[in-house]
């Protein structure tokens, strides 16, 4: 123990001051600038989406304020002690999807969240990292690529909270979290014959999803993507409408807070999912692009830390995590431009909304912790 | 981890590069999946832009029309007829009422609203959005008006509205020359200008608000605003402002036409008026009349059954619809037939016994004077209406020479008055006949036609009408109630004028005066039918008074005396024609008084009043 203090000692002595206090307090700054820049971005997007509603940004500010204290109160912890804490915290998560069913049933409706009294929270995000946390932790005390067997368990793991989840149900989340635990086999390096017969499976599994898995608003909601003018002022109105958002915004954009679509109210859910279309109409496609770039930026920061990790659990939990981001992005844009089903995934940092926003930063907690906790030696 | 140490190294390398491999595959396919978004945009804001700047502005910016306000109607005198008057609607917004149930309950305690009110109101609650107000009451009265404003706070969502709406300030006077407008119907949406329409609630359904529909409407306004997804209008962008439609003035002489109405009295019947040097229509009077201003925004049923249900029907336009035999005022026009194509003379005379026969058939066609006029001349025929005097010279000039010289003064034909809807009345031939009835003429119903009876009909227009042709000497003008039509912002009087339509020339032109002089003498004559308005009378009146049979009054039972006997729907219809001054005529009156027996008792006098009005002014 003596040595590896020693070690950081010495490795604070040769940088600069300022950052030395940065790595005293776990804290990476291109993941931090990237993340404070993004939040920006989305209040302004939120102040111009909620008809320039100062209290509703007051109240996302409060939440950022939050959600970046976790961040960094989790960068504190030591990669070791959120491994350890691994499976404990799946446990929980799973228990608690259990309990959100039961209640579910009770109150005869969906049903995604638990009401603690001063604050309500959804267990299913809990499990967006607590799912990857375990896997990884699974895979981590053996060699990779892991064996069948193991892979067959790692499965049910992800399996599991996957059908609570989608039985609440929330499709969006359910696909979020089956990736986010493919995305760890993936990293696990799952042999490719592997990957290409599950796709192959994955064919008549859907089929069978479809036909007896879905409610009728899910297979709707397909339908109306793979068609949108089928129902164009119901379910295909939301997409017609914010894709016309896009479109009209064209290379430049009608300018902060001149949004029609939005302004009008054309625009549903313009706070939450649909925030994207706000900005875009606003910025045109060079501001889309440079709110992309910085996405980018995360994600390339992301992969960086992940190079860089030295033990498989932490290689396997900052890709997974680095990777998820990544989806959430593509999945909300490609879904208000279009080329997704609309499933209810907000727009990481620039949606309106708690708990995700603290999920999300929980991530980039564990992230910057895995790499201020480097022990530089093997690098 | 419970392996050996050498083992973990060559392990750790292995799995480090496996790692960095799958690390590098999955920066590949983020990069694809960060491409595919930004080609997606691409798509959607440079190459589609265009397309989807397009549908937002469709969204955005719609078109709102705007109602021009219709033009107004005058008397020849500037007296006002139809006006456009600012009317309080009070309305509901549901989306911002709290409990429709308990403000409709509060307002019906506030003001008088009926059962049919409410019921209508809830119907076009379904049509309309929420945001829209809907109309519970119109025509709020002032102090209405003022009780509902008192609560306005306690009501949220109840909004008093102003708007212009149609009035007739004379009420009943002149109703059905004026018309009115009332709301477009499923049919004249059909093929009505639909952007010219696109903002008006009401259209002329008759009269001249009818008639001339194009001049009054004006043209539509627009105004470009940005609404926002609900359809609720958020900032106006640009503005067209309507074009006022055009002011008529009338011919129509309101005094006149007042007078005319009054003196109906309780009659039915209806009376035209026209200025013989021009055609233009001085009085129109159908009577019974009805209140032009019910129609208006709506009708309800009950009101509008009570009117069209009503025995006297006062929604039935007489003057320009109703069609009546003209009795015994066709004699002086086929007297001039006779004249003019030589079978008589003035002083060709017959001897009136009282009836008359036909050779081969012994059915007697009376007169109306048991005992008959003794021996008659063409004058005295006119002025004592001699029935046997006509029957002869009917059955002499025949029924195509009687079809052809009344054809010559537009019977059987519309007048082709500025006003929609006109019967054309009934002239008979053979060949009418024969197409209609196909049956052969009969001679005796050439007889009954020398008389004004049998298939002939005329409405009180083309009594007028004939009159004034009479009156002119021959010249006849195409009868019109627009005197003239002033642009909006413009204060010149584009007046009607037309050159007549048909001048009437007769071989010899002494034959109109011979024929004058016995229609004077009518008036004039002690035994003359209409002497009873002779009383004062400051000016020369050329005039016929006729009685036209109601239907399934037998022939040879015929006579006026009988006539207080009957009940008053049995009763003959008088019939009156005149025109005066006689020599230089300045109007001529056709009369018709449903069931008022005989012309000259009944007709006569109304006629007198209407000239009196006329010719010697108000006092």
């Amino acid at each position: 123990m003596s040595g590896f203090t020693q070690f950081e000692f010495m490795s604070t002595s040769r940088l600069s001051k300022g950052r030395s206090y940065l790595q005293h307090f776990h804290i990476d700054l291109p993941l931090l600038f990237a993340l404070l820049i993004l939040a920006g971005v989305g209040l302004m997007a939120l102040y111009s989406a909620s008809e320039q509603n100062i209290d509703i940004v007051l109240r996302q500010v409060m939440r950022l304020v939050i959600a970046f204290s976790v961040m960094i109160a989790v960068a504190q912890l030591r990669p070791e002690t959120i491994q350890h804490w691994s499976p404990w915290l799946y446990a929980v998560a799973i228990i608690l999807l259990f309990a959100v069913l039961v209640l579910g049933v009770i109150g005869k409706g969906a049903q995604r969240w638990l009401n603690f009294g001063l604050f309500t929270f959804q267990p299913s995000e809990l499990m967006k990292l607590a799912l990857p946390m375990l896997i990884a932790w699974y895979f981590s005390d053996h060699s990779i690529p892991p064996r069948p067997l193991r892979i067959m368990l790692a499965l049910v793991m992800i399996v599991v909270p996957t059908l609570l989840v989608a039985k609440q149900p929330d499709l969006g989340t359910a696909l979020v979290l089956a990736t986010s635990g493919f995305l760890v086999l993936f990293l696990a390096g799952l042999r490719w014959r592997t990957i290409i017969i599950a796709f192959i499976l994955l064919i008549p599994i859907s089929w069978l999803f479809w036909q007896y898995g879905m409610h009728d608003y899910q297979r709707n909601r397909v339908l109306t993507f793979l068609n949108p003018e089928i129902d164009p002022l119901g379910a295909g109105y939301h997409i017609i409408q914010s894709t016309i958002a896009i479109g009209s915004g064209g290379m430049y954009g009608k300018g902060w807070l001149n949004g029609t679509q939005s302004h009008l109210d054309f625009l549903p859910e313009r706070k939450t999912d649909f925030i994207f279309p706000v900005f875009s109409e606003e910025f045109g496609f060079i501001g889309s692009l440079l709110l992309l770039a910085l996405y980018a930026v995360i994600v390339i920061r992301g992969l960086m830390i992940t190079l860089q990790a030295q033990d498989t659990y932490t290689r396997l939990l900052a890709g997974t995590i680095t990777l998820t981001f990544l989806i959430y992005v593509f999945i909300n844009i490609g879904m208000v431009s279009g080329i997704l089903p609309v499933v209810g995934i907000p727009l990481p940092l620039v949606s309106y909304g708690g708990t995700s926003m603290v999920t999300l930063l929980t991530g980039f907690g564990i992230l910057m912790s895995i790499q201020t906790h480097r022990k530089l030696i093997s690098t | 981890m419970g392996r050996n140490h050498a083992l973990t190294i060559k392990d750790h390398l292995r799995e480090t590069l496996l790692f960095q491999r799958r690390i590098l595959v999955s920066a590949i396919l983020a990069c694809i999946l960060l491409a595919g978004l930004i080609a997606r945009l691409f798509f959607l804001q440079i190459i589609s832009h265009a397309h989807y700047t397009a549908l937002s502005e469709d969204n955005r910016v719609s078109i709102v029309p705007i109602a021009p306000t219709r033009g107004l109607i005058y008397d020849r005198n500037g007296v006002l007829l139809a006006q456009n008057i600012p009317s309080r609607t009070l309305e509901l917004i549901p989306e911002h009422v709290k409990n429709l149930k308990a403000t409709i309950k509060k307002l019906r305690s506030l003001i008088h609203i009926t059962d049919d009110e409410v019921e209508r109101f809830n119907e076009l609650r379904k049509k309309k959005r929420r945001f829209e107000g809907i109309p519970l009451r119109y025509r709020l009265s002032d102090s209405e008006a003022a009780r509902i404003a008192v609560h306005l706070n306690q009501l949220p969502g109840v909004e008093i509205t102003a708007e212009l709406m149609r009035h007739y300030p004379q009420g009943r006077l002149a109703s059905h020359a004026i018309g009115y407008v009332a709301r477009i119907n499923e049919e004249e949406l059909s093929h009505l200008d639909a952007s010219q329409y696109a903002a008006t609630k009401n259209i002329g359904k008759t009269g001249v608000e009818r008639s001339y529909e194009n001049e009054l409407h004006g043209e539509v306004g627009y105004q470009r605003v940005e609404t926002n997804a609900a359809g609720r209008i958020v900032d106006v962008l640009q503005r067209t402002l309507p074009t006022p439609g055009k002011n008529l003035y009338l011919s129509l002489d309101a005094r006149v036409q007042m007078v005319a109405e009054q003196a109906f009295g309780k009659h039915d019947g209806a009376l035209v008026a026209i200025n013989p040097n021009n055609g233009e229509v001085i009085a129109f009077v159908s009577m019974p009349t009805f209140d032009p201003n019910l129609f208006v925004n709506g009708i309800d049923h009950k009101t509008y059954n009570k009117l069209s249900r009503s025995p006297d029907r006062p929604l039935f336009n007489r003057a320009l619809q109703g069609q009546y035999p003209p009795g015994s005022t066709i004699k002086p026009f086929i007297g001039l037939a006779g004249l003019e194509d030589k079978v008589i003379k003035p002083d060709t005379t017959i001897d009136c016994k009282g009836y008359f026969t036909l050779k081969n058939d012994d059915h007697r066609y009376r007169d109306w004077k048991r005992g008959g006029h003794g021996e008659t001349d063409l004058n005295k025929a006119i002025v004592q209406s001699c029935d046997v005097y006509f029957y002869q010279l009917a059955m002499q000039l025949k029924i195509d020479r009687i079809h052809d010289f009344l054809a010559r003064f537009g019977m059987g034909r519309p007048t082709g008055i500025d006003i929609r809807g006109e019967e054309t009345g009934l002239l008979p031939s053979r060949a009418w006949k024969r197409r209609v009835r196909h049956e052969p003429w009969f001679p005796g119903e050439t007889l009954i036609t020398g008389i004004g009876q049998g298939f002939t009909l005329v409405t009180p227009l083309q009594l007028a009408e004939m009159a004034a042709e009479m009156g002119s000497r021959g010249r006849s003008y195409t009868p019109h109630i627009v005197r003239g039509i002033v642009e909006p912002g413009d204060d010149k009087l584009v007046v009607h004028q037309a050159p007549p339509k048909n001048i009437i020339t007769l071989k010899n032109p002494k034959d109109w005066q011979i024929i004058i002089n016995a229609m004077k003498q009518v008036v004039t004559s002690p035994h003359g039918t209409a002497r009873r308005i002779d009383h004062n009378l400051k000016y020369s009146v050329a005039a016929k008074t006729g009685t036209a049979q109601v239907f399934g009054i037998k022939q040879d039972q015929k006579g006026e005396e009988d006539q207080s006997n009957l009940p008053k729907r049995l009763r003959d219809h008088a019939v009156f024609i005149a025109f005066a001054p006689a020599k230089h005529p300045k109007i001529a009156v056709g009369v018709v008084v449903e069931h008022g027996g005989h012309g000259g008792s009944t007709a006569a006098p109304i006629a007198r009043k209407v000239m009196d009005a006329y010719l010697l002014g108000g006092k």
